[in-house]
């Protein structure tokens, strides 16, 4: 254990913080101290404390323990939002890298078309024309950020098809989508779980962007976004409601952020060393 | 919310890569033409156009497909409002219309520059009110790009130079929190405690309200002021994405045989590294800065809404809320044709810095 904290100080960091984090996610019923909507007003904005470690809101709320469950959220819109751009990314950047030619440069305009637009301007307006609900935020922030994945999973398909061992499996008969996700993939899976894991992060901070702007995930419902930005208009008088939720995400993003730079480090050991 | 910078800025291949998807073409254009930068450009220009139009479609689209119509919206319970009037309206404003005849439309009087009138009640034309917001976002973008530039490329040198010093690891520690801080959150930090409570600062608007009564000089010293915070917010991100890539494009350099045969040969440390190894390691940086103009218009909206500045990013903002068909359309357009411009204007700055580019020798 301390031997690989030595040897990967990133990926130990991080994996610890994403650990941590999950943990207390996946948990929060039983650690949280109190329910996250049990409304009590004796207790309105009182600072932390030992009965409220973080402090309650303006309903006398426990925000430890909304920020628990708010880890639910966040985290949820974090990894369905990488699944569903994973999957949009993995199939494009396959079909553009395995076939080459003009599907290819097809598909990589579309790509940079795509990268080239202000995504958060189209985010804004599907989210306010459609409603915040999660599932579109997931949806939305899945369907705008699928470009890093194509263009790596293309690099990745476009290197690789010509090796020796893919010629040997050509020959003797193996279909394309047989080829592409037993053959190819594995060897491609370095580099795209490191994009993941970054995009999580990505993914988490766009959905606490979209709740400053009040289009996140909705009240009551605790997301770390609308915590924080509950506790915007009292933040003279009662800084904690802002504070915490801050700190968790700015927490949470930098241990996905250390595990991603940890894992590219270790798929790919002659970069920066 | 520059995501753009921290997807593609860190690592030195990627931007490599990048950079011979954008110039692989280049190369080729410039052999044989009499005037090869006219023709470099008319082809990019032109190649615009069918994205341009592939963006308005896919706005156009979710904007008209949503359910909830502007001129309905709020008018369905009121008493004084008849079906026969919403029916009027809709018929004032085009909305009576299958979708792709609003679109086709929409189109032609595009193509004169004439994006319509606002759906609010002062009914002003959508281009009136885009060219009042957009010097203001302009500005704290522009700003925020020369304080990018200005910090990160030093600090990246010198953590290049000194490199696992305390200064090194000091701004390693600065990038990952640059990366991962939610800007809107430092932002409201640094009201509270810049503006607020230490007074040192104003925190919202772009003019003091004794504006009026201020000289000249005061005046443009006053709109500083107003513009530090905002600035800082915006450049937070990319500071910290490109001062990490300046680090390594500096160390990648210096590793390279060129620099090594420099050395062997007895030339200065400091022609090393400020004249040979600079030049090199800056190249990158041109095109990371095109890649990060949509991220930075993106981010324009949440700054703007933070610190209240009359902005395009905050008449976006209104105009979704608002269903405000026409400006949203409007706004999408100024802001990818901006993004588009402004890639351009990287690239052809790339073409012009980099020699083997210039001279149509190709890699």
């Amino acid at each position: 254990m301390i031997a690989f904290a030595r040897a990967r100080p990133l990926m130990f960091v991080g994996g610890l913080i994403v650990g941590i984090v999950t943990a207390l996610a996946l948990f929060a019923p039983w650690i949280a101290p109190y329910d996250p909507s049990e409304i009590n007003v004796k207790v309105i904005l009182m600072p932390p404390s030992w009965e409220h470690w973080c402090g309650t809101d303006t309903l006398g709320r426990d925000i430890f323990s909304r920020m628990l469950f708010g880890a639910r959220i966040s985290l949820a819109v974090g990894f369905v939002a990488v699944g569903i751009s994973l999957l949009i990314g993995l199939m494009l950047g396959a079909v553009a890298g395995y076939n080459g030619g003009r599907i290819d440069g097809m598909v990589m305009r579309m790509t940079d078309m795509v990268l080239c637009f202000p995504t958060f301007f189209l985010i804004l307006a599907v989210i306010a024309f459609l409603e915040p609900s999660i599932w579109n935020i997931m949806i939305i922030i899945g369907l705008t950020s699928w470009m890093g994945v194509a263009r790596l999973v293309r690099a990745e398909f476009l290197s690789l098809r010509h090796r020796e061992f893919v010629m040997a499996a050509q020959s003797l008969g193996v279909s394309s989508i047989r080829m592409m996700w037993r053959y190819l993939l594995p060897n491609a899976m370095g580099p795209i779980l490191v994009s993941a894991v970054l995009g999580i992060a990505g993914a988490v901070l766009v959905e606490s962007g979209l709740s400053f702007l009040g289009l996140g995930v909705q009240p009551p419902t605790p997301s770390w976004g609308n915590i924080l930005i509950e506790g915007k208009d009292n933040i003279e008088i009662a800084w904690w409601v802002s504070m915490f939720p801050g700190l968790a995400i700015l927490i949470t993003v930098l241990g996905y952020n250390l595990l991603g730079e940890g894992l590219r480090d270790y798929f790919d050991p002659k970069l920066e060393r | 919310m520059l995501c753009h910078i921290v997807k593609t800025a860190r690592y030195l291949t990627e931007i490599k890569k990048e950079i011979n998807n954008r110039h692989g073409y280049v190369f080729h254009c410039f052999n044989g033409y009499s005037c090869p930068v006219l023709n470099y450009l008319m082809k990019r220009l032109a190649g615009m156009i069918p994205l341009l139009l592939g963006i308005t479609i896919i706005s156009f689209g979710i904007m008209h497909l949503a359910p909830g119509e502007p001129v309905v919206t709020g008018q369905e319970f009121n008493p004084k409002v008849s079906s026969q009037d919403i029916e009027r309206l809709r018929a004032y404003y085009g909305l009576d219309k299958p979708l792709y005849e609003q679109y086709w439309n929409w189109l032609n009087r595009l193509a004169v520059l004439d994006f319509g009138q606002s759906f609010s009640a002062d009914g002003r034309s959508v281009l009136d009110k885009i060219s009042e917001r957009i010097p203001v976002t302009l500005w704290v973008n522009v700003l925020a790009m020369l304080v990018i530039i200005a910090l990160a490329i030093p600090i990246g040198i010198a953590s290049a130079v000194r490199r696992d010093s305390w200064f090194d690891k000091g701004m390693t520690i600065f990038v990952f929190i640059g990366f991962a801080i939610p800007s809107f959150w430092l932002g409201l930090l640094l009201m509270i405690s810049l503006g607020a409570n230490l007074q040192w600062l104003p925190i919202s608007g772009l003019h003091d309200y004794s504006w009026q009564q201020l000289g000249f000089w005061q005046q443009q010293i006053d709109l500083l002021q107003h513009l530090v915070l905002p600035v800082f917010i915006s450049a937070i991100g990319g500071l910290a994405g490109m001062s990490r890539f300046m680090r390594t494009g500096m160390l990648d350099v210096i590793r390279s045989d060129y620099i090594t045969t420099a050395r062997a040969m007895g030339v200065p440390e400091g022609t090393i590294r400020y004249r040979l190894a600079l030049k090199n390691a800056l190249l990158p940086i041109i095109t990371l800065l095109g890649l990060s103009i949509p991220g930075l218009i993106g981010g324009s909206v949440i700054v703007e809404q933070l610190f209240s500045l009359p902005g395009m990013g905050l008449l976006f903002f209104e105009a979704v809320m608002s269903r405000d068909y026409p400006l949203v359309m409007g706004i999408t357009v100024i802001g990818a044709v901006l993004t588009l411009l402004g890639n351009l204007i990287a690239d052809l700055s790339y073409a012009w810095a980099d020699p083997r580019i210039r001279h149509g020798a190709g890699s």
